[in-house]
C-alpha cells in the first residue's frame, strides 16, 4: 500500500462519514421550524388536531436528531484521525469555529430537545413553545457555525502569518463572513427547508395511502407542497447568486462545473457531455452555442476562464460537471412537482392516488440534490483543503492502510443497519398514523 | 494576559472530560445492565436516561472539540495512535445512539434486536474508553504487558460504568427495580475496587514517570490522602446501599472524582506521556483567548439549563413517562 492508496481511503472514509451525517441535518434544521410553526399554532387555536400533528411530527425529528447526532460525534473525531495536517495547519482558525459550535449549539439543541421531547407535561406552555424555537436556533445556529468553517476553506478570508510563519486569524469577522459564507449558508439552509418539505408531503402522502379518511395527513401534505412550493424557485435563484459568487471567487471549480477546458469568449453551455480528461475534451457533447457566456457573463461574447489557466491545479472534471447537473437536475424536478401539487390541492381539494405516491416517492428528493451539491463543492476544491494554503494530500495522517480498511468496513456496515432502520421505522411511523405507539 | 492559557484550557478539557464520564458513564452503565432486567425494567431504565443521553454525549464532543482547538499537535498524536479504539467507540455510540431511538418504535423481535443492540454498543463504547485511557496512561507503547495494562484498565472502566448506571437506577427508580439495581452496585462496587486497586498497583509498574511522581518521599504521605478518601468513599457507598436513594450515586461519583484526580496527577503536564507537554501541544494564544472568551460567556447558560433541565426531569422514572 502506497502513500496515495492511504489518501484515498481517508478520503473514501471521510467523505462515507460527511456524506451519511448531512443527511439527517438537512431534515432537521427545516424540520425544527416545521415543529415550531406546528407548536404555534396549536398554542394559539388549542386544537388537538395541531397537537396530534406535532407529536408526530416530534417522532420524526427525534429519530432523525438522534442519527445526526451521532454520525456528528464520528466528524468531531475524523477530523484529527484522518486529517491531522488540517488541525496542524489551520488549527488556529478551523478548532474555535469548531468550538464555538459545540458551546452555543450543541449543548442547546441537546437539552432543550430533552424538554421539548419529554417535558410537555412537566413545564408551562411557555416554557415548552420557548424549548421548541432554541432547538430550532440550535440546529440553525450549528449550520452557521460548520458552514463558517466550510466557506472558510473554500474562500480563506481574514488571516494572518505569525512570525514564527504560523497562520492565524487576523480578523475574525473576515474569517466567518467570508466571501463565500453568505450564499452558501442561505443555499444550505433552504435546502434544508425543501428536504424537510419534501419529507413531510412525501410521508403524509404515505399516511394517506393507506388512510384516506386521515384528516391531519391531508394536512401535512399540503404544508409540506406549499412551502417546497415556495422555497423551490427562491432556491434557484439563490443557487445562480451562487454560481456567481463561485464563478468570482474559485473560477477553477467553475470551469470544472461547466467542463470549459480551453478558456476563451461566447463560450458554450455543455446540456450533457462526457468530459475526458485525457484529451482535455468533452465527448458526446450537446450543448448551446455561447450559452455559458450568456448565463455566467450575461453576454453572448463574454469571456470566461478555462481549466487550462490552472494548470495542474484542478479537480476532478466529471465528477464535479455530472454531480452539478443532478443537483440541478432534482431541484427543478422538485420545483415542477412541488407547483404541480400545490395547483392540484388548491382550496381543499383531495390529491389523486398517482399523485400520493409520486410524493411518497419523493420523500427523500432533498437527499440527492443535497448529496450532490456537497460533490460539487467539495471536489470542486480539490486539490485544495483549504483554497491555495491547504493541499489535501498534505493533511492526511499516517493511519495505516489496514487499520483504516479495518475501520471503514465497520463504519460502511453500521451505516447500512442505520440507514436501512431509519427508512423502514419513518415509513412504518407514517404508514401506522399515530406514531407507532403501543 | 497574564495567566497561563495552555493551562487554563487543559483544565477546561479536564472538567469536560470529567463531566462526560461521569455524565455519560451513568447511561452507558444503564445500557450495560440492560440484559439483567426484565422486559418492563428495561422500558423504565430506558426511560430513567431518556431526557439526558443526548446531553451527556454532548460533553464528549466538547472534550474532543478543546483537545483539537487547545492542541492540535497532541490532537493528531492522541487520536492516531488511538485510531481503532477510537472507531469502535464511534460504531458502540452511534449503535446505541440509533438504539435509543429505534427501540421506541419498534415491537416483537425488532425491539430484541434494537436491545441488544443498545447493550452491545454501550458495552463497546465503555470497552473502547477504557482501552483508550490504558493507552495513555502508558504513553502508547508496543508490547505484551501493556496490551494487558489496557484491557484491565477497559475492564475497570466498564464496572466503574455499570456501579454508576447501578446507582443512578437506585436514586431514579422504586420498587422491586430498585432492590435489583442495589445488588448490581453490590458487584459493580466490588468489581471497581478490584479495578482501581489493580490499576493503582500496575501504573507505576507500566510507567516510570508515574511512580517516581508517586512515590517520593515525603510528598508520598500527603499524596496518600487521594487513595484514603477513595476508600472511605466506598465504605460510606456500601453502607449506604439499601438505606439512602442519593448518597450511592454521590458516593459513585466521588469515586470518579478522585480516581480522576489521580490520573491528572500522574499524567501531568503530558498530554502525550513522556513526550508532549501541554505546553508544547498549545495552540497560538490569538486563537486560545478568542475561545475562551465564548467558552466564560457561554459555559455559565450551559450550567444553568442543564441544571433546569435536570430539575424538570427530577424524581423517579414511571413507565410511558419518557416514550414521545
Amino acid at each position: 500500500m502506497d502513500a496515495s492508496d492511504a489518501l484515498q481511503l481517508a478520503r473514501a472514509q471521510f467523505g462515507l462519514n460527511i456524506g451519511f451525517h448531512i443527511l439527517f441535518p438537512s431534515i432537521t434544521i427545516g424540520l425544527a421550524w416545521l415543529l415550531v410553526y406546528f407548536r404555534a399554532r396549536y398554542a394559539r387555536t388549542g386544537d388537538a388536531a395541531w397537537l396530534a400533528t406535532y407529536k408526530r411530527w416530534t417522532k420524526v425529528f427525534a429519530l432523525t436528531f438522534a442519527m445526526g447526532v451521532v454520525t456528528g460525534i464520528v466528524m468531531s473525531f475524523q477530523f484529527g484521525t484522518n486529517w491531522p495536517g488540517f488541525m496542524n495547519n489551520v488549527g488556529n482558525i478551523a478548532g474555535p469555529l469548531l468550538a464555538y459550535e459545540v458551546l452555543t449549539a450543541f449543548f442547546l439543541e441537546a437539552t432543550f430537545l430533552g424538554v421539548m421531547l419529554f417535558g410537555m407535561n412537566r413545564v408551562p406552555g411557555w416554557v415548552h413553545m420557548t424549548s421548541s424555537v432554541l432547538v430550532a436556533f440550535g440546529t440553525t445556529l450549528s449550520a452557521f457555525w460548520i458552514l463558517a468553517l466550510n466557506s472558510w476553506m473554500q474562500t480563506p478570508a481574514g488571516w494572518a502569518w505569525t512570525p514564527e510563519g504560523k497562520l492565524i486569524a487576523g480578523d475574525w469577522l473576515e474569517v466567518i463572513f467570508n466571501p463565500s459564507f453568505p450564499y452558501r449558508f442561505v443555499h444550505m439552509t433552504l435546502a434544508s427547508g425543501l428536504t424537510a418539505a419534501f419529507v413531510v408531503a412525501g410521508l403524509s402522502a404515505w399516511r394517506l395511502l393507506k388512510a384516506p379518511a386521515d384528516a391531519a395527513a391531508a394536512r401535512t401534505l399540503r404544508t409540506g407542497i406549499v412551502i417546497a412550493a415556495l422555497l423551490a424557485p427562491l432556491q434557484i435563484g439563490v443557487g445562480d447568486v451562487h454560481g456567481h459568487n463561485t464563478l468570482e471567487q474559485q473560477p477553477a471549480k467553475l470551469a470544472a462545473i461547466e467542463a470549459i477546458w480551453h478558456g476563451g469568449k461566447g463560450i458554450p453551455l455543455e446540456l450533457f457531455a462526457i468530459p475526458n480528461p485525457a484529451t482535455q475534451h468533452n465527448d458526446w457533447s450537446i450543448s448551446i452555442p455561447k450559452g455559458a457566456s450568456l448565463i455566467l457573463r450575461h453576454d453572448l461574447d463574454g469571456g470566461l476562464e478555462g481549466l487550462d489557466a490552472f494548470g495542474d491545479d484542478i479537480p476532478p472534471v466529471a465528477p464535479v460537471f455530472f454531480a452539478f447537473r443532478i443537483m440541478v437536475g432534482i431541484g427543478v424536478a422538485m420545483l415542477l412537482l412541488a407547483w404541480f401539487g400545490a395547483w392540484t390541492t388548491r382550496r381543499g381539494r383531495a390529491a389523486p392516488r398517482w399523485l400520493l405516491w409520486t410524493f411518497a416517492g419523493a420523500t427523500f428528493a432533498g437527499w440527492g440534490a443535497t448529496l450532490a451539491g456537497w460533490i460539487v463543492t467539495e471536489m470542486g476544491r480539490q486539490p485544495w483543503l483549504v483554497s491555495g494554503l491547504l493541499r489535501t494530500e498534505d493533511a492526511v495522517g499516517a493511519i495505516s492502510g489496514a487499520e483504516l480498511g479495518a475501520s471503514l468496513t465497520g463504519y460502511v456496515i453500521t451505516y447500512a443497519l442505520m440507514l436501512l432502520a431509519y427508512i423502514v421505522v419513518l415509513t412504518h411511523l407514517a404508514g401506522s398514523g399515530d406514531g407507532g405507539e403501543k | 494576559m497574564s495567566f497561563d492559557l495552555p493551562l487554563v484550557f487543559t483544565a477546561l478539557m479536564g472538567i469536560a472530560i470529567l463531566a462526560y464520564v461521569v455524565l455519560d458513564g451513568y447511561d452507558l452503565g444503564v445500557g450495560m445492565l440492560l440484559p439483567a432486567a426484565d422486559d418492563q425494567e428495561q422500558a423504565l431504565m430506558v426511560a430513567s436516561i431518556g431526557p439526558f443521553w443526548d446531553a451527556n454525549e454532548t460533553w464528549l464532543v466538547l472534550g474532543i472539540g478543546l483537545l483539537l482547538v487547545a492542541f492540535p499537535l497532541a490532537h493528531g498524536v492522541i487520536l492516531g495512535a488511538l485510531y481503532l479504539p477510537v472507531a469502535a467507540m464511534l460504531v458502540g455510540l452511534m449503535l446505541r445512539g440509533a438504539a435509543f431511538e429505534f427501540r421506541l418504535k419498534a415491537l416483537g423481535w425488532h425491539r430484541e434486536l434494537w436491545n441488544w443492540l443498545f447493550w452491545f454498543g454501550s458495552f463497546l463504547t465503555s470497552l473502547a474508553q477504557g482501552f483508550m485511557l490504558g493507552r495513555t496512561i502508558t504513553g502508547y507503547q508496543s508490547g505484551f504487558a501493556f496490551w494487558l495494562f489496557s484491557l484491565v484498565v477497559a475492564g475497570g472502566l466498564c464496572g466503574g460504568y455499570m456501579l454508576l448506571g447501578a446507582t443512578w437506577l437506585i436514586l431514579r427508580t422504586e420498587g422491586a427495580l430498585q432492590q435489583k439495581a442495589i445488588g448490581w452496585a453490590r458487584w459493580g462496587l466490588a468489581w471497581v475496587a478490584l479495578g482501581v486497586a489493580l490499576v493503582s498497583l500496575a501504573t507505576p509498574l507500566a510507567s516510570e514517570t508515574v511512580r517516581l511522581k508517586w512515590f517520593d518521599f515525603p510528598r508520598t504521605l500527603g499524596l496518600m490522602l487521594l487513595p484514603l478518601a477513595t476508600v472511605a468513599c466506598g465504605v460510606w457507598l456500601w453502607k449506604s446501599l439499601g438505606r439512602s436513594d442519593w448518597k450511592p450515586f454521590a458516593g459513585t461519583v466521588a469515586i470518579f472524582v478522585l480516581a480522576f484526580a489521580g490520573l491528572a496527577y500522574s499524567l501531568f503536564p503530558y498530554l502525550v506521556m513522556d513526550r508532549m507537554t501541554l505546553w508544547q501541544a498549545a495552540a497560538d494564544p490569538s486563537a486560545l483567548r478568542f475561545v475562551l472568551y465564548g467558552a466564560l460567556v457561554v459555559l455559565p447558560f450551559i450550567a444553568a439549563y442543564t441544571v433546569f433541565s435536570y430539575r424538570v426531569f427530577r424524581g423517579k422514572a414511571r413507565a410511558g413517562m419518557y416514550e414521545h
